[in-house]
């Protein structure tokens, strides 16, 4: 048994957050959420699509064991994430929120600036704010300062399934941070969220790697036993990792003359 | 009445109020937010918010995402 | 979860061995460092100064930041049974007038010192906010960094010396055990443990920029003292993530009050801390003082002191003037600033006179 997560007051068994998109169907979806054994899921808002019968994505997840997380994809600026944000609390998802302002398309990048202005805004109407963002530890520690329930610093650009290309960022973050530190996106296999949470990161969040695989369901078990490994390898106290110890003179020889 | 549904263009009937309008259309309340002319409606007021013509509303609701 | 003990008796062989496998890791927790202040971990201690050594190394580089103190004044209503400046003490008691600490500091900087300390006893008729802003604004723009050491303050008055230039507060708990704390802060204000342990997050929380904590060694087991200091620390970096906290390990020194130690501590016993200290804080500062002698100054070094007080004086005035006012302590390295850095120099040391220069900015804060 994994010891419990804790965001904003709401303790969680699972350390695996589970992102909705890309999946080829609504069913392989709920079966993923199942294998994952997660308890929090991404989702995003969208216009509903008047013409076309939309399978209700929303009738999937049973909200009874799943906390929403809706996002704010979509959003270039903290206006945008701010309206996303309320609309979702609005239609009754969530008032949990991950903050994603990505003004860029082709890498994805969240940008600070927005990100920060619209935690500023959303944690003063009583969202519980998680933001997404580069690995930037200072922008961690501003985040918690004004209130944001975690921080999500992304392992590698999103979809890119690369593992933790920033992982000494990562490791400062840890280090500094007093709020649960979430790894976000780029995480390609079930090493890289035991990587991370090795690390000693309070949990991850896994969409691509779960979707695009050919057996999604089977996926998110992989990944849940990962970030359980990881885990447990973390609270029991890891080696040092790749030490080299040096001879040289001694140190303490002049103690001996006492 | 002319009115901008989710960004196209609709014919519908005048006097209308919005959970009217969204139950017309067959979108269920329940998970759906609705801004008109980019202003948030509350869900409580659905049933007593008049649509007007040329109103723009958007009608949004949870999709899959990371 | 099992409280951290450095008791022996308790601790298995493979709690040890454990321990010592993950000293490199900069990762280690409480209950770890625990067992590596322990008597079981006593054999290993060039195991420990190996690892403590390379890791300053690669933190700090070969750098050793180099302050002085001045003692504005040996005033004092606290009876602290181990001080020279103890207010039943009865010694020459002086205030310097800011031009007196003007004066003391001009002396200071024409050796090299950028880095000044103002150190006093506790007497709100000798020593105030008000007073030290005072002194800040006249010494400040002529120094890189100035910090107190003075009594206590809340957040309030803690601002308002930053604003007038102080970007510093060292303030020691002197010792973690309530019980020993009671029994040698027998009067005056400093006998309340918990507002003086309280003032230090103040220091941070009004945006100071450097927070030194620090034991008195001899009043309490330094086993244990350690493990509190490294607690401490730990928790100021976590609560205030701009500032950077140092520790210090003085050694009680004979003065002028005859005070019977009942904690000695011996030079392997300093050594032993120093190396677990920066094991459990990598990136703190280690500050060793002149109460120790050069020769020892000089071995313990490598271990991670990576400040030292040079060509220092406790008594107030001491720096310009050959009357003496009451030492707070006899201070064992009698070496010119001059001196130190040079011997620095030789045995592959950077000494840093300037650390950095709020003055490109105008004044500080």
């Amino acid at each position: 048994m994994m010891d419990e997560l804790k965001i904003a007051g709401k303790t969680f068994s699972s350390r695996l957050l589970i992102g909705t998109g890309k999946f080829p169907s609504n069913d392989s979806m709920r079966d993923a959420i199942e294998s994952s054994g997660a308890q929090i899921a991404t989702v995003a808002l969208r216009r509903v699509d008047l013409s076309k019968e939309d399978g209700d994505i929303l009738s999937y997840i049973d909200r009874k064991k799943i906390t929403l997380l809706p996002n704010t994809s979509g959003a270039r600026d903290a206006k945008e994430a701010v309206m996303l944000a309320r609309l979702a609390r609005e239609a009754g998802l969530s008032d949990f929120v991950k903050l994603e302002v990505v003004p860029e398309p082709r890498y994805l990048m969240p940008d600070p600036i927005e990100t920060f202005k619209a935690a500023e805004i959303l944690v003063k109407e009583g969202f519980t704010v998680l933001p997404y963002i580069n690995a930037d530890p200072i922008l961690a520690k501003k985040l918690e300062e004004i209130g944001c329930a975690t921080v999500m610093p992304l392992g590698s650009p999103i979809g890119s399934n690369r593992g933790i290309k920033t992982r000494d960022a990562i490791a400062m973050i840890i280090d500094q941070s007093n709020i649960p530190v979430v790894v976000d996106a780029g995480l390609g296999a079930p090493s890289h969220a035991a990587e991370a949470m090795e690390m000693g990161a309070d949990a991850v969040l896994v969409n691509t790697a779960i979707a695009v695989a050919s057996n999604q369901s089977e996926m998110a078990r992989a990944f849940r036993l990962g970030v359980e490994a990881g885990r447990s390898a973390y609270m029991a106290g890891l080696g040092p990792q790749g030490e080299t110890a040096s001879a040289s003179s001694p140190l303490t020889g002049f103690l001996n003359r006492e | 009445m002319k009115i901008t549904l989710n960004g196209n263009e609709k014919d519908i009937s005048d006097e209308i109020v919005l959970s009217a309008l969204l139950s017309e259309i067959g979108i269920d309340e329940r998970g759906t937010a609705v801004a008109i002319n980019g202003e948030i409606v509350s869900k409580k007021t659905f049933h007593e918010k008049k649509i007007n013509a040329g109103d723009r509303i958007d009608l949004l609701r949870a999709i899959g995402g990371g | 979860m099992k409280r951290p003990t450095t008791d022996t008796t308790t601790i298995q062989r493979a709690e040890l061995e454990t321990a010592l496998s993950r000293i490199s890791c900069e990762s280690l927790s409480l209950g770890e460092i625990a067992v590596l202040l322990s008597h079981s971990a006593d054999e290993h201690l060039e195991t420990l100064a190996h690892a403590a050594n390379e890791l300053t190394r690669k933190i700090f580089g070969r750098t050793v930041k180099l302050y002085a103190p001045i003692y504005i004044s040996n005033e004092c209503i606290n009876g602290c049974l181990y001080c020279g400046f103890n207010a039943s003490s009865k010694i020459a008691r002086r205030t310097l007038s800011i031009d007196e600490v003007k004066k003391e500091a001009e002396t200071l900087i024409s050796t090299g010192h950028r880095h000044l300390l103002l150190v006093s006893g506790e007497d709100p008729k000798a020593v105030t906010v008000d007073s030290l802003c005072e002194i800040a604004k006249s010494i400040r723009p002529s120094c890189a960094s100035l910090s107190v050491e003075v009594q206590p303050f809340d957040e309030s008055g803690y601002r308002k010396l930053s604003e007038a230039g102080v970007d510093g507060v060292t303030l020691y708990q002197e010792t973690y055990d309530r019980i020993s704390y009671e029994k040698f802060h027998r009067s005056g204000p400093k006998k309340f443990f918990e507002a003086r342990l309280r003032s230090v997050d103040s220091a941070g929380a009004a945006g100071m920029r450097f927070l030194g904590l620090g034991a008195l060694l001899g009043l309490f087991d330094w086993r244990q003292e350690a493990l509190s200091l490294i607690a401490h620390a730990r928790e100021m970096m976590k609560k205030h993530w701009r500032s950077f906290v140092t520790v210090s390990v003085p050694r009680i020194r004979d003065c002028s009050s005859s005070f019977k130690m009942p904690n000695p501590v011996t030079d392997r016993d300093l050594a032993h801390m120093i190396c677990v200290l920066r094991l459990a804080l990598p990136r703190c500062g280690i500050i060793l003082s002149t109460r120790e002698p050069a020769d020892l100054r000089r071995n313990l070094l490598p271990l991670g002191v990576t400040q030292m007080s040079a060509g220092s004086c406790t008594s107030p005035g001491g720096y310009t003037s050959q009357e003496k006012s009451g030492e707070q302590f006899h201070m064992e390295d009698h070496r010119k600033a001059s001196e130190v850095a040079t011997s620095l120099i030789e045995m592959g040391y950077d000494p840093i006179w300037k650390d950095w220069d709020s003055n490109l900015f105008g004044t500080n804060g």
